[in-house]
């Protein structure tokens, strides 16, 4: 088979060639991407390029907001400033109760010897959109590498957790959702201090995992995270239960949660700073017998512990 | 020869910057934050498609894999997931491209519906592996639009290349 076609009918290679070529790319770029976070770098020159592109396409709907905040009435403003006013005036005195009590509560565990509590930071930032992606649960708030973000930041609004920042870009960062398909945050119920994680469902609720059936939960109790995760800071409001499921054919039972926080509302958020990681105690090895016998296996032991986290 | 819309006008070439405006412009209209509207097609594959059917030359599977990158990057979605979706919709269109533009209109767009429903269904297929939920059948309703949009968008995506109707008589076509 010598018939080659005259050179000025090369085509480059033949089109099933190619396809396989660039399928081959893009099933190796997916699988990369799934199971190992390398492809950072890359996702960050692209979006030096797609980066320009999407906020000229941004700026015409942003233009239109600022038109009719320009135009909303000055009657509105004046309203929300008077119940922003009475709202600073209600919080104050709770304000500076607070002040007093955290200094107590420094002292105290100073005489008790316990870790200090670390002090929370963080800085406002806007969400600008939600990502387009229609699988997942994502926002994107325009705060990035330029202002120390970094993956792995939990953020919060005034009610509570809103979610974490996944991806940092060098103008904006990515903030995966608690609502987002199987995030997980470690939690604790306020009433009973029971410790457990909960998971994204992918359709704007939330479900508390592995309690058993007979679990001392019920609807309305409130969630705040645990802190034992190292990640979020705990006491933080993250969900409220609001429909339980004990089926006896099941070991565990469902239970469903809303989240406290404006989750899927548009505002401002507030990116907290990473925890600082704690160094872990020295002695790993389990103390002598001998203290341990005088902890009183009460359930109430264990709550006083996690308080003191 | 192929008809063109309905009649047999002769085109005059395709200007490449005129490929990669529309392909510019496509990329800017699917960045607009429309993310709550799920029935928004998706405007690179349209664009991508057209092209592909029209110019199977110029346009192929490798703008297909770049646009595809671009698309990833900006949507905060797995790498790699629009590449693919894109780079088979391509081949099939270029492959078909020759007996596609001997239909008129309609049925053209009748021919790029399964391929546009073949760029969602590959997205959903390669999420799905990690394990989503698929967000509603509103996700198919980009494709149904997009397949309605083909005429104008064929209309459009033309109109620099026709020539002015001119009777002369001498002219052997």
């Amino acid at each position: 088979m010598d018939h080659q076609p005259p050179p000025f009918f090369k085509r480059g290679p033949a089109p099933l060639a190619r396809l396989s070529f660039y399928a081959a790319l893009s099933l190796a770029l997916v699988f990369v991407d799934s199971r190992f976070q390398t492809l950072e770098m890359l996702r960050e020159g692209v979006s030096l390029f797609t980066h320009p592109i999407q906020q000229v396409a941004h700026s015409p709907v942003d233009f239109l907001e600022q038109a009719q905040d320009y135009f909303s009435s000055i009657t509105r403003f004046r309203e929300e400033n008077a119940s922003l006013k009475r709202r600073q005036l209600d919080d104050a005195l709770a304000l500076l109760r607070t002040r007093q009590l955290e200094v107590e509560n420094e002292r105290l565990r100073r005489l008790l010897e316990v870790k200090q509590r670390q002090p929370v930071n963080g800085r406002v930032s806007e969400i600008l959109y939600a990502a387009r992606d229609p699988f997942s649960h994502r926002v994107i708030v325009d705060k990035g590498q330029q202002d120390k973000i970094v993956a792995g930041q939990p953020v919060v609004d005034e009610t509570g957790i809103v979610g974490q920042i996944t991806r940092v870009f060098p103008f904006v960062s990515e903030v995966t959702l608690i609502t987002d398909k199987d995030q997980a945050v470690p939690v604790q119920i306020v009433r009973n201090g029971l410790r457990s994680v909960i998971f994204g469902l992918g359709n704007g609720q939330l479900e508390l995992r592995f309690m058993p059936a007979n679990a001392d939960v019920q609807n309305g109790d409130l969630l705040v995270t645990s802190g034992l995760d190292g990640i979020f800071l705990a006491g933080l409001p993250v969900a409220k239960v609001v429909h339980i499921e004990r089926d006896t054919s099941y070991s565990f039972a469902r239970i469903y949660c809303e989240p406290v926080a404006g989750v899927e509302s548009f505002g401002e958020v507030m990116v907290l700073d990473a925890r600082a990681t704690a160094p872990l105690p020295a002695p790993l090895v389990p103390e002598p017998t001998a203290r341990e016998a005088k902890v009183p296996a009460k359930p109430g032991a264990k709550k006083k512990l996690l308080k003191r986290e | 020869m192929p008809s063109t819309l309905s009649s047999s006008r002769i085109l005059q070439p395709v200007r490449p910057w005129f490929i990669l405006l529309s392909l510019s412009c496509a990329l800017l209209l699917n960045f607009l934050p429309t993310s709550s509207w799920p029935w928004m097609p998706d405007w690179v594959a349209l664009v991508l498609l057209f092209w592909s059917v029209r110019e199977p030359r110029s346009v192929g599977m490798g703008s297909g894999f770049l646009l595809g990158l671009a698309m990833d990057v900006a949507d905060g979605s797995l790498m790699g997931q629009h590449a693919l979706a894109y780079v088979l919709a391509t081949y099939i269109a270029s492959s078909l491209s020759r007996r596609i533009l001997w239909f008129p209109l309609g049925q053209q767009a009748l021919h790029i519906l399964p391929l546009l429903l073949l760029v969602q269904a590959v997205q959903y297929g390669v999420r799905a592996m990690p394990g989503v939920d698929l967000p509603g059948l509103s996700y198919f309703l980009g494709a149904l639009v997009g397949t309605l949009l083909w005429l104008p968008l064929t209309f459009v995506l033309l109109l620099p290349q026709y020539q002015p109707i001119e009777r002369d008589a001498n002219r052997p076509i």
